[in-house]
């Protein structure tokens, strides 16, 4: 069966409830599902963010430091980290008025990919490519 | 017959959604459906045995062990569920622990899949 595409799509803020921050975490796990698959089997997540899903993705988070828990922001740049493809709604950024320029990227880890702000047309078009939809 | 995955990530007590997702679950298995259930999130504190049922509140172990004979595999993310101070020798006998993983594997070979957010 090869490749199955998964759209993950977050619609709750982030620290309001786990859910939103398990949707990072199981697309995170797509990097060790080989061991219970076949080979040649993958499972490719793509998380968007959407609607209050936007909130509490930016850049500078002090979870850590102030709560003792790991922040959204360091998830986000471990999913870019192992290559996953973050869409963020730019629609539903400007709506909140936040700055395309407040989302963190992993550079400074050494990741390749960056959270890339899309219009929620391209969002849909993931939905659409996916075997999958998977609503958090 | 196809083969049903759900994701259930809410609450065995405070809403109704969990309680769905186990008849929904036996229906499809009734059916004749392959069944598998992902407990992650609040979810995990359904999986502690020796829970008593009492009339006001929804419960999830006679159902699972139900769900259990009935073929429907059950797993429960173990981080999640050590999190909430429930371990593994506490937990109902059948409910499989594993990690995130377990999740997207049983996702590869489904027909459906159905994620019930959680809180």
């Amino acid at each position: 069966m090869g490749d199955v595409k998964l759209a993950y799509i977050v619609q709750k803020p982030q620290y309001k409830g786990e859910t939103s921050r398990l949707a990072i975490t199981h697309a995170i796990a797509y990097q060790t599902v080989e061991i219970l698959l076949e080979d040649g089997q993958t499972v490719t997540p793509t998380l968007c963010f959407v609607g209050e899903g936007v909130l509490g993705l930016q850049k500078g988070q002090k979870a850590m430091d102030l709560y003792g828990v790991t922040s959204t922001e360091s998830h986000v740049k471990n999913s870019l980290l192992v290559d996953l493809d973050v869409l963020v709604c730019k629609e539903d950024l400007a709506k909140y008025g936040i700055s395309e320029d407040a989302m963190p990227d992993a550079e400074e880890m050494g990741a390749d990919k960056k959270i890339q702000v899309v219009p929620f047309s391209e969002i849909q078009k993931a939905m659409e490519e996916s075997k999958h939809v998977l609503f958090f | 017959m196809g083969t049903l995955t759900i994701g259930c990530f809410p609450g065995l007590v405070g809403n109704m959604a969990y309680d769905f997702a186990l008849k929904l679950a036996e229906a499809a298995v009734n059916k004749g459906h392959k069944v598998n259930i992902w407990f992650s999130g609040n979810a995990t504190g359904s999986v502690k045995a020796h829970q008593k049922h009492l009339k006001d509140y929804s419960t999830g172990e006679k159902y699972l062990k139900a769900l259990i004979e009935k073929g429907v595999e059950i797993c429960t993310c173990e981080a999640c569920t050590v999190a909430r101070g429930i371990q593994k020798p506490e937990g109902i006998e059948g409910v499989q622990w594993n990690a995130m993983h377990w999740y997207l594997a049983k996702i590869y070979g489904s027909d459906r899949v159905l994620q019930i957010g959680g809180e």
